[in-house]
């Protein structure tokens, strides 16, 4: 069985990633630690409370952490360890290779430019000797591709002229047009509706059928993960819970802290876990 | 359930326009935001007002707790036309319905101590605190599932959940007939979620306040309203107890809503439980031995 | 678009007739008779009727204000007969003291303080910006620190001591700067920029000093934004990030309070101009108020109005092109 993944190493492997921040009291450890693979075209969920890390980890995969923050470990992509790669390299990969989805789209989208400026700045940026009619073609195209009807009109118009759904598509088709082999996606639908969000969690998979991309889904419900990735990783605190594959993390969870965190997802058709237990309110932490 | 003679809240033909004024020559332009909004909410129930965004849900909220005027429409609190309430009744009626807030750290003056903030309703409605301000927080705080030791602290001190709580407590001080949950957990963690849910739950139990519940997450309404209303562009699609609305749905709207919402498949849910009984069948087992 | 610009211009219209009214109201009520003070010592009663009438102050306070309006559009005559005299439109009136139409004092006047406004505006704007640059991007530095330094300074600093102790030591102690003269750039150029020199760097420290604290506050706010991560994110450039996300948002408001300040100085440096002894609006506001020449105090506070109101409106229009979110009728 290990001999065939063997010849074909994963797409990312992160290995005792550690990412520390600064304070009054020495350097605080929010991410500790942290192993995890990505097959090739596989899906991971990192499922944690606010405050476990998991976005400090996809930061720390993008070369993109806070000033002052620092970073150890190994972070292997398609054989390239990116810990070690110059800035300029790593802009390079960052945005063109690996392509990264925020979770509010509004404020991640700069009220200044029109949408198509702004998918066609990190296209023209990656790809020398682009006309700025070829980048908004390719625009148009990757707008045309998230399902934005009338692409050729809207990609004269501003983030604000669009809705929150509308939004969250424009900054997919920004990281489409570059054809990235790994998108991150931040609590991409989060700030959504629940009608919106299954149409972002439908034309991310719609996306990854497609291109054959991997995917690291960065959520806090883990009722959203469960429709989308294979694999998944449960952080608390900076530390790795459990990982395994979806099915695992379902079916038979080990740690009891994964069991809390699956009884509280509100079921639709239950009422279930930590609703029916009254569970004590100890699992806040004081800041 | 939702008999008018019974119900402490009665709205009929609730309708809210807003307009945008177009300056000197323009003409103004008018958005209705609510429209033909009618409903009941009986003592010590709790009716789910659910929708997307835009669907005027937490605009007519705000119209129940009289923070925006209607256009039209009736709505009547404990048999009395909210609206024309004015001097001391509506005072009264301030202290009867509280709001609970999507934002807790923006809805909590981050300049006061919880003990500031929680008695602040009874200051406003020049009542007596009970036991004294201090003992009475403290008793607040821990009947939300807060230590009553940190009622000297600053909302900016409490994590998101915890804040929540507070918004909570500040809305319990008063004993009021009424909640309005107006997102009040949309913000929030799912785990924490699920234990501010359940605080709300069991607070309503031994208070026995009726609760309006804000939100357009369906599975969150499950797990907490009595009956829920679906709102859709400024009206009410569908209306019923829950079990109704949720398991046979009449409005397509309904059903897109419910098929909407993300979920883990029930077979896995189904084995996890296999599992964990077998495991604690194991222990069982292994402690007896 | 169009008709956002017609509200934009039927208020201005607005605004200025308020100011109009305002003044004249104030100067018609609270002046002592102007006629008295034109006529002087050696006066008789038939004299000071007769200059009355000559102004149209025996008229009623309606009549007054409408011919003043229709004057500024028009023109108007004064007396009549044969010693009538016709002033032409914008007419402001005549000077008490001097005799001259205001409209000519004013015009005589404008290009001074036009020059002292310009390059002055010019001064803080580029001093404030690059100094708020600097510290931006050295927060929490030396650099930033030093900036903050002598910002503090800046702002503390009255006008008035500024400009003499500046007078006292470059032109009198040390000499570097010859004293103000009037000479025009075409005849002297290197002496008119001497001469401006001065006044230029007292009008522009204090307005330096804060702008470079609010370039330095919005490029550290806008550097926070998340926008600036995503541009991050697509893999920029950080020449690219810096100009086009962190430096636009930052920019923007800045060009608003410029255009207002610098409609303000436009409308004469009264302190200044004084001090330099130049004579500009702002010299020509100060000696009409001691003397109490109430056309020209009341055409000076009109051309501050007007030149305010329409430096609102061009702020306006600006903000529109610079920030698409403001622009009217960009529905979805």
């Amino acid at each position: 069985m290990s001999t065939a993944t063997d010849t074909a190493a994963p797409l990312l492997r992160v290995r005792g990633l550690t990412v520390g921040f600064p304070t009054a009291a020495g350097t605080t450890d929010v991410v500790k630690s942290l192993d995890f693979d990505l097959e090739r075209g596989g899906a991971l969920g990192i499922v944690g409370e606010s405050g476990s890390g998991k976005s400090m980890t996809s930061l720390a995969i993008m070369g993109l952490l806070p000033k002052g923050a620092t970073r150890s470990g190994s972070i292997e992509f398609d054989g390239t360890e990116l810990t070690t790669l110059r800035e300029r390299a790593m802009r390079a990969v960052r945005g063109d290779r690996i392509a990264m989805i925020f979770q509010d789209p509004l404020s991640s989208l700069n009220p200044y430019y029109t949408v198509g400026t702004q998918i066609a700045e990190a296209y023209r940026s990656h790809r020398k000797g682009v006309t700025r009619r070829q980048a908004r073609t390719v625009a148009i195209e990757a707008m045309e591709r998230v399902h934005i009807h009338d692409a050729a009109r809207r990609v004269h118009h501003y983030p604000h002229q669009f809705s929150g759904g509308m939004r969250q598509r424009v900054m997919i088709a920004m990281m489409l047009s570059m054809e990235p082999e790994l998108i991150i996606a931040d609590e991409p639908t989060t700030a959504l509706d629940v009608t919106v969000q299954a149409q972002i969690l439908d034309l991310l998979a719609e996306i990854r059928a497609d291109t054959g991309a991997g995917l690291i889904l960065i959520t806090h419900d883990l009722a959203v993960v469960s429709e989308v990735t294979d694999h998944i990783v449960v952080m608390r605190e900076g530390d790795l819970v459990e990982q395994g594959s979806a099915e695992r993390i379902f079916t038979d969870p080990q740690e009891e802290y994964t069991r809390m965190l699956l009884d509280a997802v509100p079921r639709i058709d239950d009422e279930i876990g930590l609703l029916r237990t009254t569970a004590a309110p100890s699992a806040e932490e004081d800041r | 359930m939702s008999d008018g003679s019974e119900a402490l809240l009665r709205v009929r033909n609730l309708v809210k326009d807003f307009t945008s004024p177009g300056g000197v020559f323009g003409r103004t332009r008018r958005f209705r935001a609510v429209d033909d909004v009618s409903l009941d909410v009986a003592t010590g129930e709790t009716l789910a007002l659910v929708g997307e965004s835009g669907s005027g849900k937490s605009t007519t909220a705000r119209m129940i707790a009289r923070l925006i005027d209607p256009t039209g429409g009736t709505i009547e609190f404990a048999g009395r036309e909210v609206h024309e309430l004015t001097g001391k009744a509506l005072h009264a009626f301030r202290g009867e319905v509280q709001v609970v807030f999507q934002d807790p750290y923006s809805s909590l003056n981050p300049k006061h101590t919880v003990e500031r903030i929680v008695t602040a309703p009874l200051v406003y409605q020049k009542r007596k605190v009970p036991g004294g301000a201090r003992a009475f927080t403290g008793a607040l705080m821990e009947r939300v599932g807060l230590n009553p030791d940190h009622s000297a602290r600053f909302p900016a001190q409490f994590s998101g959940g915890q804040a929540q709580r507070i918004g909570i407590a500040r809305a319990l001080a008063v004993a009021p007939k009424m909640i309005i949950a107006d997102e009040a957990v949309s913000a929030l963690d799912v785990s924490v979620q699920a234990q501010v849910i359940n605080l709300l739950r069991r607070l309503q139990e031994e208070e026995g306040f009726s609760c309006l519940f804000i939100a357009h997450d369906l599975a969150v309404v499950r797990q907490i309203a009595t009956r829920v209303a679906v709102m859709n562009g400024g009206r009410i699609v569908e209306t019923g107890e829950r079990d109704q609305v949720f398991d046979s749905p009449r409005d397509d709207y309904t059903r897109k809503l419910l098929a909407a919402v993300p979920r883990i498949r029930p077979e896995w849910d189904a084995e996890r439980r296999r599992n964990e009984q077998a495991r604690k069948d194991r222990e069982r087992k292994e402690a007896g031995r | 678009m169009s008709r956002f610009l017609l509200n934009r211009l039927l208020g201005m219209v607005v605004v200025l007739f308020g100011v109009c009214l305002f003044t004249f109201v104030i100067f018609f009520v609270l002046s002592p008779d102007p006629a008295v003070q034109i006529c002087g010592k050696n006066c008789t009663p038939e004299a000071i009727d007769q200059i009355r009438e000559n102004l149209g102050l025996d008229q009623p306070f309606w009549t007054q204000f409408w011919t003043f309006i229709s004057g500024l559009f028009v023109g108007r005559t004064y007396g009549t007969g044969p010693n009538a005299i016709d002033c032409a439109a914008p007419c402001l009136g005549y000077s008490f003291q001097t005799s001259q139409p205001v409209t000519d004092m004013i015009m005589q006047r404008l290009p001074v303080s036009a020059t002292i406004a310009i390059g002055a505006a010019l001064l803080w704007l580029l001093s404030g910006v690059a100094g708020g640059l600097i510290s931006a991007v050295r927060e929490g530095r030396f650099a930033d620190r030093f900036i903050a330094g002598l910002t503090l300074t800046g702002m503390s600093i009255p006008n008035y001591v500024l400009a003499l102790s500046l007078q006292f030591v470059l032109v009198v102690t040390l000499g570097w700067l010859p004293f103000p003269q009037a000479v025009s750039f075409g005849n002297d150029p290197l002496q008119w920029f001497l001469n401006f020199l001065m006044p230029w760097i007292v009008l522009a420290i204090g307005a330096a000093a804060v702008y470079t604290r609010l370039t330095r506050a919005n490029v550290i706010e806008s550097l926070q934004e998340n926008y600036v991560r995503t541009a991050r994110a697509k893999g920029l450039s950080p020449g690219l990030v810096w100009r086009r996300h962190a430096l636009r948002p930052a920019l923007t408001p800045i060009v608003t309070i410029f255009g207002m300040d610098f409609a303000n100085l436009l409308g004469g440096a009264l302190i200044t101009e004084t001090v330099f002894g130049l004579n500009g609006v702002g010299k020509l506001a100060a000696d009409s108020i001691t003397k109490n020449d109430q056309p020209v105090i009341m055409a000076v506070t009109l051309l501050a109005a007007f030149l305010v109101v329409v430096g609102a409106m061009v702020v306006d229009l600006l903000y529109t092109a610079i920030d698409p979110r403001v622009r009217v009728g960009s529905a979805k």
